[in-house]
């Protein structure tokens, strides 16, 4: 009564988790038992389901201030602002330091500030990014346009800003463009590129520059990996809980 | 080089193994709290002791061989929250699935669709399942983890985390769409 491949090969196919051979003959095996064609499908809705009801989690902040804290060591002053490239992972308390500072300096005003093209990276953009990648995480703010099309997601930058993101869906490579929107850094507009990455989000800042094309520099602030290049007057930084060579995977196609 | 550092009692890892920690380790930080989230069913509990796993992970992060951080990483959060269990809810860790509250029928693809919607619903769906199942589906379903790499953080053979998933998902299924009415008939018969 009961196909027994229903309760075993059935979710190793489902899970992509068969070798060929196996996968092939459970494909044979569907063709003449409408039980499993059933049992496939329902088990198809269930995880579509569990997708659809975004039962992940994610942390609080407080874990990762404890364990920054914690694995900082005791709070030291800030006494020297280190440029971003020189010294990828500075001390987590100072980051914390510096991102509360970044938030301060946003409300006080950008006019006081260099303008993104002149200051090149440095740990407040490299803290104004991570803030801002995480501000984007909350619901309802990741994007503004909702497109996995490139064509609608490209035009939708038009009269919002005065340069041109390059957008591309880079579904077939395993990274879904899944929209785009608005955001401010350190009081500049830049433009922001959401990608999936399996259960991931990798959000893409870009803005215009006046400096020279750089290679790829890449470094983790409180747990996200971030990726920075110049290219074609515009710098792109790549921002994530996805690995170091996944983003790397992502610059490439994008530097493409 | 570090002012700070060797005074703090944790600070067992030189700067260079620390960086490191920070890029493999600290990117799965939202996982290691979601497993615990769901294996301790609540958010409070899943806080202290997700906590206490990452301290534990940086103090023997020099035993981590370097191939899996994420898999490395929610062993011992797993392990932690077993213990945990132990400690202060051994119940959960004895409750079997009550089959018997959970009848299998006919569930039909277009009834489980609708019951799917509804994120309280699949909430206490999975909440009613043994913990040893919830963490399967999980690792599977939420953190998108590979059989292999259930199977080194749940200590299981790689060959039954086939089968745990199919049961847990059936199981999962169940309590979909019978739940509720199937605590009815119960009720009924009682009367």
């Amino acid at each position: 009564m009961s196909c027994e491949l229903t309760h075993s090969v059935l979710h190793g196919y489902l899970d992509g988790e068969l070798d060929a051979a196996r996968a092939a003959e459970f494909e044979q095996h569907l063709l003449s038992c409408p039980q499993c064609v059933a049992e496939l499908e329902a088990q198809e809705n269930l995880r579509s389901a569990i997708q659809r009801a975004g039962l992940r989690e994610r942390a609080p902040e407080k874990i990762r201030r404890h364990l920054e804290a914690a694995i900082g060591g005791t709070a030291e002053p800030v006494k020297t602002v280190t440029p971003i490239r020189a010294k990828p992972s500075i001390r987590p308390t100072w980051w914390l330091t510096l991102a509360a500072a970044a938030v301060f300096v946003i409300v006080l005003g950008s006019r006081f500030l260099p303008n993104l093209t002149q200051s090149r990276g440095g740990d407040e953009m490299t803290a104004a990014i991570v803030d801002a990648h995480l501000r984007s995480l909350q619901p309802g703010h990741l994007e503004d346009v909702i497109s996995t099309d490139q064509h609608t997601v490209k035009p939708w930058f038009d009269g919002r800003i005065d340069f041109a993101p390059p957008v591309h869906d880079f579904v077939s490579d395993g990274f879904p463009l899944q929209g785009g929107r608005l955001d401010v850094v350190r009081g500049k507009t830049v433009a922001v590129l959401v990608y999936g990455r399996r259960k991931h989000i990798i959000n893409v800042f870009i803005w215009p520059t006046n400096e020279q094309d750089t290679s790829p520099q890449q470094g983790s602030q409180l747990g996200y990996n971030w990726i920075d290049w110049r290219k074609g007057g515009m710098e792109l930084v790549g921002i994530s809980d996805v690995s170091a060579p996944d983003l790397t995977a992502l610059q490439k196609l994008i530097a493409q | 080089m570090s002012p700070g550092f060797e005074g703090s009692d944790l600070g067992v890892l030189d700067l260079q193994e620390r960086a490191r920690f920070e890029q493999l380790v600290l990117p799965h930080v939202d996982a290691a709290f979601n497993l615990a989230r769901w294996v301790l069913r609540g958010r409070n509990d899943a806080d202290d002791v997700a906590q206490e796993a990452l301290l534990r992970a940086y103090r023997f992060f020099r035993g981590f061989n370097g191939a899996d951080a994420r898999a490395w990483l929610l062993q011992i959060v797993r392990n932690a929250c077993y213990s945990w269990l132990e400690k202060n809810r051994p119940m959960d860790l004895s409750t079997e699935f009550d089959e018997q509250l959970y009848p299998q029928s006919g569930t039909t693809p277009e009834s489980l669709a609708i019951a799917g919607d509804d994120k309280r619903r699949l909430t206490q769906a999975l909440e009613a399942l043994p913990p040893r199942f919830r963490e399967v589906l999980v690792l599977r379903e939420l953190e998108g983890c590979s059989y292999k790499e259930i199977a080194s953080i749940t200590s299981m053979p790689i060959g039954s985390v086939m089968s745990a998933l199919s049961r847990a998902r059936q199981r999962l299924q169940q309590s979909l769409t019978q739940g509720p009415a199937a605590k009815n008939v119960e009720a009924q018969r009682e009367l």
